[in-house]
């Protein structure tokens, strides 16, 4: 099983509602809580396993805002597997997850140099890495309804811009999508095959601008939209 | 890139122990009669054991939970850290077994074979160390061979200075010290020149392959947070171009430049322990500084979403 998640740049709305479901569900769970520094004060930090930051692409008139939600993206040839010390962080062989062993992390931050990225963040308060887990403490439990059993970023995403899966399996709602919207990788000259696809805005129509009439009644019609927007 | 000060002052002081350790027993192990009395190898050898040992203790300063330190050695397969702290532990029972040769006046190939093996592993180690950095491909500027040859060189020249200065106060001091440390100091002179031209070349990832958009302008809009993160404070530091390039003339003339001088004052002018001690506190200086840029010019690729077009 390869699991990960397809993130849609063309749905994504930006709202942060996975960022803050992540954190949520952090707050308990197989790494403990996020800390957050200051969070009442002049600048407020903390532990986030799921940012969302955004950029402009193309230049103006041709221009998109795409909202980009990042999180661990479970590689495959995951270097903080590689370069990990203390054998803390793993790569599970059953499901592909990639976790931190927080009984043996010595908070070296080896692991967050190696990740081009940024999926890893120092838990100042603890003295460990910690990483999205996949939410692997929600996918394979068994108190929780079927199909609850996702990670609470792809449950609560409020414009279904997050999809959950196997890619392994080639009839899966991820291996689907991302085949025919052509997920990409992300920095993939790094070698470490993310398994995480970010599928690209899709090419829009082209919308018809609005052509001024020269009959009177068209021109009338124009002034009196233009006076009710004003 | 963060310059933490305890990661520096390790790196700089172990790699000026095993370097002065490695000089040691190869100028011992390796002459046809021995030069330096038995005394000075002895105190040579201690001034590097004292100087690995500080250094391997300040590098468990930057650890956020060092109570799991001990673990440190179990993925010699992958990591360069675990293979730089097994060598690292494994140097002691080397190292003291060359010296109880040393202070048993031993002599032949047992000698020999020892002296070689303990500068290898001294070697070993530090190329192990810049392996550390050299190896992680997310950072471009440490991504090349220079960066284990410059932990070695730098070292080494570290090390050369120091037993000159220890032969300098006893018997064992040669013409042929003076020029090897003028030497090592060329040479590592050169090779860090190099190293400087060649991160300076742009290369690599930018924010299109980042964000999977090559075929527009990729701009920062907003990147999420209104304070720093982990990230931005662990990645995001950044100095001013133009006082990394002065800090590099400083480097130039501190750890090369003014040893070279006091080197060549050592030959007539100056008498060589004054020349060398001179020497010492301003390569020190210099390697601390080079250190230091050595983090300061680092630029990670994860920048590339915090607003940077290309590292």
């Amino acid at each position: 099983m390869k699991l990960g998640l397809v993130i849609d740049l063309d749905t994504c709305v930006g709202c942060n509602a996975c960022a803050v479901a992540c954190k949520q569900w952090n707050t308990s769970g197989t790494t403990g809580p996020l800390s957050d520094l200051e969070p009442y004060g002049k600048d407020p930090t903390g532990v986030w396993f799921n940012r969302i930051r955004n950029y402009e692409v193309g230049d103006y008139p041709n221009n998109k805002t795409v909202h980009f939600p990042m999180s661990c993206m479970h590689c495959e040839d995951a270097a903080c597997v590689t370069v990990c010390p203390t054998g803390a962080s793993y790569k599970r062989e059953e499901d592909g997850i990639v976790l931190v062993d927080q009984d043996k992390c010595m908070g070296c931050n080896y692991c967050a140099w190696a990740c081009p990225y940024g999926a890893r963040e120092l838990d100042r308060e603890e003295g460990v890495m910690k990483k999205c887990t996949l939410c692997v403490d929600r996918i394979y439990d068994d108190n929780l309804p079927e199909d609850e059993r996702k990670p609470a970023c792809v449950l609560t995403c409020p414009s279904h811009a997050r999809y959950f899966g196997d890619f392994d399996d080639p009839n899966s709602e991820v291996s689907v999508i991302s085949r025919e919207r052509g997920g990409e990788s992300l920095m993939p000259e790094m070698g470490y095959e993310p398994v995480n696809k970010y599928l690209p805005p899709r090419a829009k129509t082209h919308v018809q601008k609005y052509v001024n009439d020269t009959n009177p009644i068209s021109k009338v019609k124009d002034w009196v939209n233009r006076l009710v927007s004003r | 890139m963060h310059p933490a000060f305890s990661v520096i002052f390790f790196t700089v002081t172990s790699g000026a122990g095993y370097g002065l350790f490695a000089i040691t027993a190869l100028y011992h192990g390796l002459s046809e009669h021995q030069v330096m009395s038995s005394e000075q190898i002895l105190l040579s050898s201690g001034i590097a054991l004292v100087l690995i040992t500080a250094g391997l203790i300040s590098s468990t300063f930057h650890l956020a939970n060092p109570k799991n330190a001990w673990r440190a050695i179990s993925r010699v397969r992958t990591s360069w850290l675990a293979r730089e702290g097994l060598l690292a532990i494994l140097f002691y029972p080397i190292a003291l077994a060359y010296l109880y040769l040393v202070w048993s006046n031993a002599a032949g190939a047992v000698l020999t074979g020892s002296a070689i093996l303990t500068a290898v592993w001294a070697i070993a180690t530090v190329f192990s160390t810049g392996m550390i950095y050299a190896c992680l491909k997310t950072i471009r500027q440490w991504n090349n061979a220079l960066t284990p040859v410059n932990y070695i060189l730098l070292g080494v020249m570290l090390g050369a200075i120091i037993y000159a200065l220890v032969a300098s106060m006893g018997e064992g001091m040669t013409q042929g010290v003076i020029t090897t440390s003028a030497y090592i100091i060329g040479l590592a002179a050169l090779s860090k020149c190099v190293y400087f031209f060649w991160v300076g070349v742009p290369a690599g990832s930018t924010i299109n392959t980042a964000t999977s958009f090559t075929n527009s302008m990729v701009r920062l809009l907003d990147v999420g947070h209104t304070a720093g993160t982990f990230l931005t404070d662990e990645f995001g530091y950044q100095v001013a171009h133009t006082r990394l390039i002065a800090l590099r003339w400083v480097v130039a003339i501190f750890a090369f430049a003014l040893p070279a001088i006091m080197v060549w004052m050592s030959l007539s002018t100056l008498s060589v322990t004054t020349a060398y001690s001179v020497a010492l506190l301003s390569a020190f200086a210099g390697v601390v500084i080079e250190r230091w840029l050595f983090f300061a010019e680092a630029r990670h690729v994860v920048n590339l979403y915090h607003g940077s077009q290309q590292c």
